[in-house]
């Protein structure tokens, strides 16, 4: 099939040859679990449980809140302890809302709604499979924690034709979506089926990344009954895995900035999801569980593991071997996309795709030396945009100069970072400019209602103010009015009596 | 207890670094530069070193000045490269004094001034050498004949010291011109070029450099070989020098074409003047040629024009050094009009319109 | 006359010239100090609070466009009003996150409060819910942080709290110049 050319990108070191030989291990169940009610993009969802409570697999303990948002489950059977805040998975080491379940040991399935067994075409209508999605809790386990039963329902908003499977996985080091192609291709391939389905697609194309040569294989061999899904080798480039790249490398058509890949007809979901939409509809098993690759130089035993969410980091490394005993750190994702892990009790959650102990000699940084105007950040960058000038505005305090060249089409890849001779943190500043400028969109929207009310109060009080006056004006006049009456009336009585 | 992480991603680079690059470029100019060095002699050698030593040390005197780390930025290499392509371009047998003060014009001057690493708006380099040609024409036009180390004609180290200490200068039979600087002369005497190119050397002699000129114009063939060198570690991208030597070989081709008594023709422009020099290790410095793809294709293309204009139209005979320094003052607009397209946005900057009915293309 | 006289004497004289130019064409063409001010006043809160030192907001967008105060003279604007009245204004303000405190709100302290609605009376923004007698409390989203309510309190209750950011609001800080991670 033809493939489009895609600008930009670098060549990495990927290093998947530590856990890509690894069969998925499935971790056992620990003492206790730590499930964060926001796993995803959007609204945090709501406690539906109790301190105290018993809940079985697979309960339902958060509702997805407003707008955007997605459920949380019950990882095992147990009882919630505590519903609290508690350290999340996120580089600023700030606390989240976390139900705490302390397991009970016998890993007992709540009651599930019944699996849909029955071969294509199912007999479920595509607004019932998009309801199972989304009752399932699924999100996108690519990393990005999108709500998958959304994305579905594009369809009602958007004409979509094409659903892209994103089996790229162009970090390095994780190689949880390749081992879960080549051990589960044919649940994948019927997740991918039933996506299909539901979004009633023309056309459905299993993208994956050369360097995956067996995955291709195994995904070639599932998907061969079905004539609309082809699988699709792209070329080993980082970010190929972009959902916007990879669109473009496959069909030819590039996403407008700032709106979604549905506005071209196309759906992008990851292989994994797959397999999740899978487990929903077959098996009616909500998202409890996910493979996380665990690797780097300074893990004992390098895996991919099938682990339950909400599972500690701690006893995800202690797994894996443990640490090796020379100074690491412990990233959350990819080395390139990836943070920084604030600490070791922080759980799993959905997006967790990879827990990576890096050494110094793999993170190979290096001091900042000045810019030297190579311009390889340049050719690096698959957004198109211009590094090298951007972070010069940056630097100087020109945050809206750096946005009218494109700062807030930045995909934070870290591509520039990456090839820059000079190790500047180039990724780093851009990330601060568009947080920078968030934060000056949300106060500066903030300021505007606030002076909306202070003009209200201003003419409130400029109102009650006339009020007074004209009542005060009026008192006056019905003083004098009634000073007047009785003056009359007395001068009359006068004359009467004087009279009489 | 949770603590903020240090820094955002990525938590991986790539083995290249700035030292790195400086050090891949001398190593490409190693060839061209020992060749130039026996074909001159001691004259040449000593100048070399003096070049060399000057350029170190007016680097650490001004990253001294400014507060910088010495040790950590005179390593990275950028102050010697500049003084080693100074030196490549200086007439071999120069005095100590040329060398001396084009090495501070170069990194006080064009460098420093400008704010240093990254920050000068021209090539050192070049606007060295242009400001010991303004300034000085005599010294900087007097050219010597090629004398190999341990042959007859080459001059003893003793010799040498007295050359470039400036006591003697060099003896009329050991001068002689440029081939550039030759047709130049003979053309103003009213001799048509095609008679003058009879006298001078065969191609593929200039192609290895047995003529008079600059240590940087002499062998064409090893310079061609380190840029090749530089390209295929992607130190360099081929855009600025296929655009210059492109442009400069089509004007040449073209112009001699129509009037070979007048212009010269294109084996001479590309194989002489330091043409090559340029193209692959001086118009290609990261700091002064644009960022872009696009832009480097412009700028390569500007060089290569402006070097054939000045040669043949204007009065200097040798041009790579106005154009490289004329180029480089239009490098700022370059960057500005030629940004690469924003993926999703159209040129203009605007969300791409999403045509009515998108097809799948298979 | 010597050619070195004649020279000075040329170019002492375009110089004097242009600059005599220049000097006429800032005085008279300039933009009309007037427009700014007013463009100001509306990008201000408008509440007179007088935490910039002028006696009110008119007074103090005058003095901006004048070129007397800086652009980033407001507290309670913020960052993002001392951003949109520097863009205005045409003067250059440097982002970066070691000006920015972190932005406060008022809190009134249930324990000292004795429901006196003075307080409530000051608060420009109706950013105060009470009544006499009742308990007060300030509404987030609508205080600006002028301190107003902190001055006027008698029983000294409402104290001026940081807002702390969350794992929305939170962002990544400018990268220091020189760094290095640390593994470990």
């Amino acid at each position: 099939m033809m493939l489009f050319q895609v600008r930009g990108g670098v060549k990495l070191s990927y290093r998947k040859e530590l856990s890509s030989e690894s069969a998925i291990v499935r971790m056992p169940v620990p003492k206790r679990l730590f499930i964060p009610l926001q796993q995803h993009v959007g609204s945090p969802s709501e406690p539906v449980v109790e301190v105290g409570q018993w809940v079985g697999k697979g309960q339902l303990i958060g509702r997805g809140g407003r707008g955007i948002s997605a459920n949380v489950h019950a990882s095992t059977s147990g009882t919630v302890t505590a519903i609290e805040e508690r350290v999340a998975p996120h580089p600023s080491g700030l606390n989240q809302l976390t139900v705490v379940i302390e397991a009970d040991g016998e890993d007992r399935w709540a009651e599930l709604p019944s699996p849909i067994t029955a071969d294509f075409p199912l007999p479920a209508t595509p607004r019932e499979l998009n309801d199972r999605v989304a009752a399932a809790g699924i999100v996108g386990l690519g990393g990005a924690a999108f709500p998958s039963a959304v994305k579905l329902d594009m369809r009602y908003k958007y004409s979509i034709d094409t659903l892209v499977i994103n089996g790229a996985e162009c970090e390095p080091y994780i190689t949880c979506d390749d081992r879960l192609m080549r051990e589960a291709a044919n649940e994948i391939v019927d997740g991918v089926r039933i996506m299909g389905y539901a979004l009633a697609a023309e056309h459905i194309i299993i993208a994956i990344e050369a360097n995956k040569p067996k995955a291709v294989k195994a995904m070639r061999e599932a998907a061969r009954a079905d004539r609309s899904i082809q699988v699709v080798t792209v070329p080993t480039r980082f970010p190929m895995g972009s959902a916007q790249h990879l669109l473009m490398a496959v069909t030819g058509r590039e996403t407008p900035a700032d709106k979604r890949t549905a506005e071209v007809g196309a759906v992008v979901h990851n292989v994994a999801t797959a397999r999740a939409v899978s487990n929903a509809v077959r098996r009616g098993e909500p998202l409890i569980s996910r493979v996380v690759t665990v690797s780097g130089f300074g893990v004992r035993e390098p895996a991919n593991v099938e682990v339950r969410l909400g599972t500690p980091v701690e006893d995800l490394l202690a797994f894996c071997g443990g640490l090796l005993p020379v100074p690491t750190l412990l990233i959350n994702g990819g080395p390139m996309m990836g943070a920084a892990l604030p600490s070791v009790h922080a759980p799993v959650v959905k997006g967790t795709s990879g827990v990576l102990a890096l050494t110094a000699s793999e993170i190979n940084d290096g001091p900042q030396s000045p810019c030297i105007r190579c311009g390889k950040c340049v050719s690096a960058c698959p957004a198109g945009l211009v590094p090298v000038e951007m972070v010069q505005l940056i630097k100087r305090g020109d945050l809206q100069g750096a946005k009218a060249i494109g700062s807030q089409d930045c995909i934070s890849c870290g591509s520039c970072s990456y090839i820059c001779p000079s190790h500047i943190p180039l990724a780093h500043y851009f990330s601060f400019a568009n947080g920078k400028l968030n934060d000056l969109d949300r106060d500066a929207r903030r300021q505007h209602r606030i002076r909306a009310l202070i003009q209200t109060r201003n003419e409130r009080t400029a109102r009650e103010a006339e009020a007074k006056k004209a009542a005060a004006v009026a008192r006056k006049a019905a003083k004098a009015a009634a000073a007047a009456a009785a003056a009359a009336a007395a001068v009359s009585n006068e004359t009467l009596e004087t009279s009489a | 207890m949770s603590t903020v992480a240090s820094r955002a991603g990525p938590f991986t680079h790539t083995a290249n670094s700035v030292t790195r690059t400086m050090v891949w470029v001398m190593v490409a100019l190693t060839p061209a530069t020992l060749y130039g060095l026996w074909l001159f002699g001691w004259p040449a050698v000593l100048l070399f070193g003096i070049t060399l030593g000057s350029s170190l040390a007016a680097e650490a005197a001004m990253l001294a000045l400014s507060g910088q780390p010495v040790h950590a930025r005179l390593g990275d290499g950028s102050a010697l490269l500049t003084g080693w392509l100074l030196a490549l371009s200086l007439p071999p047998w120069a005095p100590w004094w040329i060398g001396v003060l084009g090495s501070v014009f170069a990194i006080v001057l064009a460098k420093h001034v400008f704010g240093g690493l990254g920050q000068n708006m021209f090539n050192p380099a070049m606007v060295a050498r242009v400001v010991l040609l303004i300034s000085f024409p005599v010294q900087m036009t007097l050219w010597a004949t090629p004398a190999p180390l341990g042959s007859a004609a080459a001059p003893s180290l003793g010799q040498a010291l007295a050359y470039v200490s400036g006591h003697t200068s060099v003896p009329e039979h050991m001068s002689a011109a440029t081939s550039l600087g030759a047709l130049k002369t003979e053309l103003s005497r009213g001799v048509a070029l095609t008679q003058t190119t009879d006298k001078l050397a065969a191609p593929q002699q200039m192609a290895l450099g047995e003529e008079a000129g600059s240590m940087g114009e002499t062998s064409a063939v090893l310079l061609l070989a380190g840029g090749l060198l530089l390209l295929g570690l992607r130190i360099i991208s081929w855009h600025i020098p296929v655009a210059m030597l492109g442009t400069l070989a089509a004007l040449a081709a073209v112009s001699h074409a129509l009037e070979p008594a007048r212009f010269a023709s294109m084996p001479i422009h590309l194989l002489t003047g330091a043409s090559v020099l340029g193209a692959f290790f001086i118009a290609t410095d990261y700091v002064t040629s644009p960022v872009s793809r696009a832009g480097q294709l412009l700028f390569g293309a500007g060089i290569g024009a402006l070097t054939w204009v000045i040669r043949s139209l204007g009065s200097y005979p040798e041009g790579l050094a106005f154009a490289v320094v004329l180029m480089n003052a239009l490098v700022p607009l370059i960057d500005r009009a030629l940004r690469p397209r924003v993926f999703g946005r159209s040129r203009a900057g605007k969300s791409l319109e999403v045509k009515a009915e998108p097809k799948i293309k298979l | 006359m010597t050619q070195a006289a004649q020279a000075i004497g040329a170019i002492g004289l375009l110089g004097t010239g242009l600059g005599a130019v220049l000097g006429v064409a800032a005085r008279y063409l300039s933009a009309p100090a007037d427009d700014r001010a007013e463009a100001v006043v509306a990008l201000l809160p408008g509440s007179n609070c007088a935490q910039c030192g002028f006696a009110g907001c008119k007074q103090a967008a005058a003095a901006i466009a004048d070129g007397r105060a800086a652009p980033n003279c407001c507290p309670p604007g913020g960052a993002s009003t001392a951003q949109q009245v520097a863009e205005l204004i045409g003067v250059r303000l440097a982002a970066d996150d070691a000006d920015a405190a972190l932005p406060t709100v008022a809190w009134v302290d249930e324990e000292r409060c004795i429901g006196c609605t003075r307080c409530i009376r000051k608060c420009a923004s109706d950013a105060i819910v009470g009544a006499v007698k009742q308990m007060h409390t300030v509404l987030p989203e609508a205080c600006y942080a002028c301190g107003l309510c902190k001055a006027e309190c008698p029983t000294q209750a409402i104290i001026m709290k940081p807002v702390l950011p969350t794992l929305a609001t939170w962002h990544w800080p400018k990268p220091a110049t020189a760094q290095r991670v640390a593994a470990g």
